[in-house]
């Protein structure tokens, strides 16, 4: 190796080490921006009567989202409570149960249903429900949004369970314990941690989900009594304001997308420090 | 499964056979009804999915057949649908979008994975990852208001540098298949980065640990060695970011210019599958127009299949290569 | 301990779900006139708190369509149904569909020249030539020759149309048919989504207004107040009497007088290119579709009660919003017509 070879081959090595680390600081940085431009726009947005009033007439000023908070909370609750423990239960199945010809089935349907781009859940939603029962509804975007969730809940949970050493369930068993009560009270429990991170993860993903709300929990200008009404919700407010041409609504659209990243962000820095910190690996 | 160790305690315990009664009904097998059943029900959900679009798809399959994917004639008014604009306004916007995002994206997984410290990596990984949390819509915010804009800057710049093709000529209005890939392109990216990520570290020390024993620089050692080794892994990443560019609807809609055309510029505005279903399914009257927007929507469905079993499959013949 | 939190919890979850027994009515359709139906609405409500009629302005295609499967007790449209659709409701729905006009307003064309602060003239066919790509640029001879006065750039016209099934485009092409033999034999008969030879979409009349105003030299066509709402330019339009009138009350109302005697017995008529020197030649009616039979009493009643209200008080707060009122007599075959649902 002469000198001037090195040298070449070191300000490549230089070079190269520059541009990668480029990219990377702009990949942080875009998070950063994105970050700091809603709260830049959405913080001073915020105010009281985002929290506390209803939307007024198109073309009017002021008014709020209080409806749109509300309801985004029912609709995500019902998709918990479907999608949940279906994904959940299911997923001790594929971790504990399943012989692998099984096993592989549902996992591979439990992809199919993954790749389902969200636009097409939210027409499959439509037909089922609001085409049946002949008017939109909360429990129809909550239908909709648990199927999205259950798939995840199903990877993470076979994850998580899988993580758990098969040392603890023969311990168990070897003490006499059935398989059920094997996995009640030792395997999920050790693997608690990583479940409900991948929950919450779950959560966060969904409750961004625009698309298959649009035909299903539609949008109201006022509260939305029980579960049987359309209902405003946070990111089909976002939506529809961030399209109009009032500078009103445009504000806004940032408060409230504000609020919706504030949220998911903070389940998401949760989740990930639930698991890192010890505990199951989270990978 | 493990069997459970035979002791003469556990045996005394547990009879060898309880009545049938008993094991009817032990905890376990209600267990097992209820998760098998839970199961079920995904096969359920999964197999009435797949079936309600394939007969509300009916009407229009049969009127246009295969024609459908070739014709670019969208008329709901006179009942002549053609899939052909959104096909290609999807498939443009995914794959400009992958130009841009994969570059740059395996470059940070490049560095995360090889150049970076330990822990400086794990640090901008989770950056990165929480990027990939941003809700759709956002995207969509911060692209109206903000990136189109920035994109009246850099026109100009594109149209000298670039325009040879044709690809950045015509007027530029803001929405347009170029801005929609913009977006995307930042959506898609931290997923490319993070699978590369973990398959780069995941390839084995000895083969960089043996290069730079001969002498070759940090970055010969990755680019000549570790990177190709890696390389079907990273496709992998980059057919799974493309079937996520292929669904995505809401940051689209709202930048890409709502127009069903095949243009020859970047520049002018056009249309996705998803976006036009999100736009024209509340409206579709008539049950052939209904008809037609659910068959794009399967359309789109078996795009993302193909393309997610295909990610699926490079990314696991990466790590058994590794394995071996 | 437990027991107290999941009590507070239900309870609280009950307050957030329930309120007192009201009627909640769900409607779908026009974005025209959305800033009355809102107003209206939200007015109905403080005076009959346990009325909730939720209007969601999705385009007037949307109304239709929605009304027609059912999903929606009500719909909207500027685009009165056509044979064609109002078959398919009777199919679907095994009753008729009854169209009830609520307002008029004026659909005017907007536009963002940077530097032009004037009102611009259009003609008729100037518009056609404009929307079918022939007339490409602002500095066109034929613009120029009906804006003497006023300079205008040599920058090309970004047409701005609906991207949405749409009442106000039902109104827009019904006019330009009417008006330039090119259109109707291009794009043909009046509907309420057509085949746009040129130009970009936007969803609802706000989404035109918002690509209008962000998009320099654009020109769009959307409903009056939106464009007073928002502050962008309108032009005027030349009427069938050859002046230049700009969309206004006074022209929407002359408009319809005009036509009034034409008004067929289900309410449905074209209003657009009436004669007369301060007609507004692109006005229109909107129409609240409503189904001959409703089967729950609450909401009969309570749609009963809201169209009479409407057309008395409701038609008070029209002027406020550039909204013209209904004719007096159309007002009194209204009250008629009412006894039909069922």
């Amino acid at each position: 190796m002469t000198g001037e070879l090195s040298l070449r081959r070191k300000s490549v090595n230089l070079v190269m080490l520059g541009l990668t680390g480029l990219c990377t600081v702009v990949a942080v940085g875009l998070l950063f921006f994105v970050l700091g431009y809603l709260l830049y726009q959405g913080g001073s947005s915020l105010n009281l009567d985002f929290f506390t009033k209803l939307p007024v007439p198109t073309g009017e000023m002021g008014g709020g989202m209080a409806n749109a908070l509300i309801g985004s909370a029912k609709v995500l609750l019902l998709a918990s409570v479907i999608g949940v423990p279906i994904g959940l239960l299911a997923g001790i199945y594929l971790a504990e149960w399943a012989n692998p010809t099984y096993a592989s089935v549902i996992r591979f349907v439990t992809d199919l249903l993954n790749g389902v781009p969200s636009i097409v859940i939210g027409i499959f939603a439509y037909s089922l429900t609001v085409l049946k029962a002949k008017h939109f509804s909360t429990y129809a975007g909550g239908l909709a949004l648990s199927v999205m969730m259950i798939p995840i809940a199903l990877r993470s949970t076979e994850e998580f369970l899988r993580a758990v050493p098969n040392s603890m369930r023969e311990g168990a068993m070897a003490l006499g314990a059935t398989k059920s009560r094997t996995i009640l009270t030792v395997v999920v429990p050790a693997a608690i941690r990583g479940l409900i991170s991948g929950m919450m993860l779950n959560l966060a993903r969904v409750s961004g989900e625009t698309a298959p709300l649009l035909f299903t929990a539609l949008n109201n200008q006022f509260w939305s009594p029980g579960w049987n009404q359309p209902t405003a919700t946070l990111p089909v407010q976002i939506f529809t304001y961030a399209i109009s041409p009032y500078d009103d609504l445009h504000r806004q659209a940032w408060a409230a997308g504000f609020m919706l990243l504030f949220f998911v962000l903070m389940i998401n820095i949760t989740a990930r420090t639930l698991v890192s910190r010890g505990g199951t690996k989270a990978r | 499964m493990a069997t459970p160790a035979t002791t003469p305690v556990s045996q005394a315990r547990v009879p060898a056979r309880a009545s049938a009664f008993s094991r009817l009904f032990s905890g376990d097998s209600i267990t097992y009804a209820v998760v098998f059943l839970a199961a079920l029900t995904i096969l359920v959900i999964t197999g009435m999915l797949v079936l309600q679009l394939w007969t509300n798809g009916a009407l229009s399959r049969e009127k246009f057949g295969l024609s459908f994917l070739f014709t670019s004639k969208w008329d709901p008014q006179g009942g002549d649908f053609g899939a052909l604009p959104f096909i290609f306004g999807t498939v443009v916007t995914s794959m400009v979008s992958l130009i841009i995002a994969v570059p740059f994206g395996v470059g940070a997984a490049i560095f995360l994975a090889e150049l970076a410290s330990p822990k400086a990596s794990d640090a901008m990984t989770f950056l990165i990852e929480l990027l990939a949390a941003v809700p759709s819509v956002i995207f969509g915010l911060i692209g109206i208001f903000v990136m189109v804009p920035a994109l009246n800057v850099i026109v100009p710049f594109l149209r000298s540098h670039f325009g040879t093709l044709g690809i950045f000529s015509g007027p530029f209005y803001g929405p347009s298949l170029f801005s929609a890939s913009v977006v995307l392109a930042v959506m898609i990216a931290p997923f490319i980065i993070s699978v590369s990520r973990e398959v780069l570290l995941a390839v084995p020390r000895d083969l960089r640990e043996a290069a730079l024993a001969l002498g070759a620089t940090r970055w010969e050692a990755t680019w000549q060695i570790v990177v190709p080794y890696a390389k079907t892994g990273i496709f992998g990443s980059v057919f799974l970011a493309l079937a996520r560019a292929l669904g995505e609807t809401m940051a689209v809609t709202m930048v890409v210019g709502n127009t069903p055309q095949i243009a020859k510029s970047l520049l002018a505005p056009g249309y996705s599958i998803a976006a036009v279903i999100a736009n024209e399914f509340s409206e579709a009257t008539g049950d052939l127009y209904t008809s037609a927007l659910i068959e794009l929507g399967l359309v789109l469905f078996g795009l993302t299949i193909i393309l997610n079993g295909a990610a699926r499959f490079l990314i696991a013949a990466t790590s058994d290569r590794i394995k071996k | 301990m437990n027991q107290k939190i999941a009590y507070l919890a239900g309870a609280l979850l009950t307050a957030a779900t329930l309120l007192p027994a009201q009627t909640l009515i769900n409607g779908a359709g026009a974005t025209f006139p959305a800033p009355m139906y809102t107003k209206w609405f939200s007015e109905y409500k403080k005076l009959h708190n346990d009325v909730q009629i939720n209007y969601q302005s999705l385009g007037s295609g949307a109304g239709i369509k929605q009304v027609t499967e059912g999903t929606v007790d009500f719909g909207a449209s500027d685009g009165p149904m056509n044979d064609m659709q109002i078959a398919d409701f009777a199919a679907k729905q095994k009753t008729n569909i009854l169209h009830f006009p609520t307002v008029m307003g004026a659909v005017v064309p907007v536009y963002n020249v940077p530097g032009v602060t004037a009102t611009l003239n259009f003609t008729g066919p100037v518009l056609a030539d404009i929307f079918l790509g022939k007339i490409t640029k602002w500095s066109d001879p034929a613009i120029a020759k009906i804006n003497a006065g006023t300079k205008l750039p040599d920058t090309d016209i970004v047409v701005v149309h609906r991207s949405d099934g749409s009442g106000t485009t039902y109104c827009f092409v019904d006019y330009l048919g009417k008006v330039s033999p090119d259109w109707k034999a291009k794009v043909g008969a009046p509907n309420t989504a057509v085949s746009w030879p040129v130009g970009l979409g936007a969803k609802g009349n706000d989404g035109v207004t918002g690509q209008v105003k962000q998009t320099a030299n654009s020109l769009g066509y959307i409903e009056l107040i939106y464009a007073v709402q928002n502050k962008i330019g309108y032009g005027a339009v030349q009427n069938a009497s050859g002046k230049f009138v700009q969309g206004s009350l006074a022209g929407v109302t002359a408009a319809a007088a005009a036509q009034a005697k034409a008004m067929p017995e289900d309410f449905r008529v074209s209003i657009t290119n009436a004669t007369g020197p301060t007609v507004y030649p692109i006005s229109t009616f909107t129409w609240l579709l409503i189904p001959a039979d409703i089967k729950d009493p609450a909401k009969k009643a309570a749609i009963k009660g809201f169209l009479t209200w409407m057309l008395k008080d409701g038609q008070k707060m029209t002027e406020a919003l550039d909204y013209a009122m209904l004719p007096k007599d159309v007002v009194a075959r209204e009250e008629k017509a009412i006894a039909k649902i069922k």
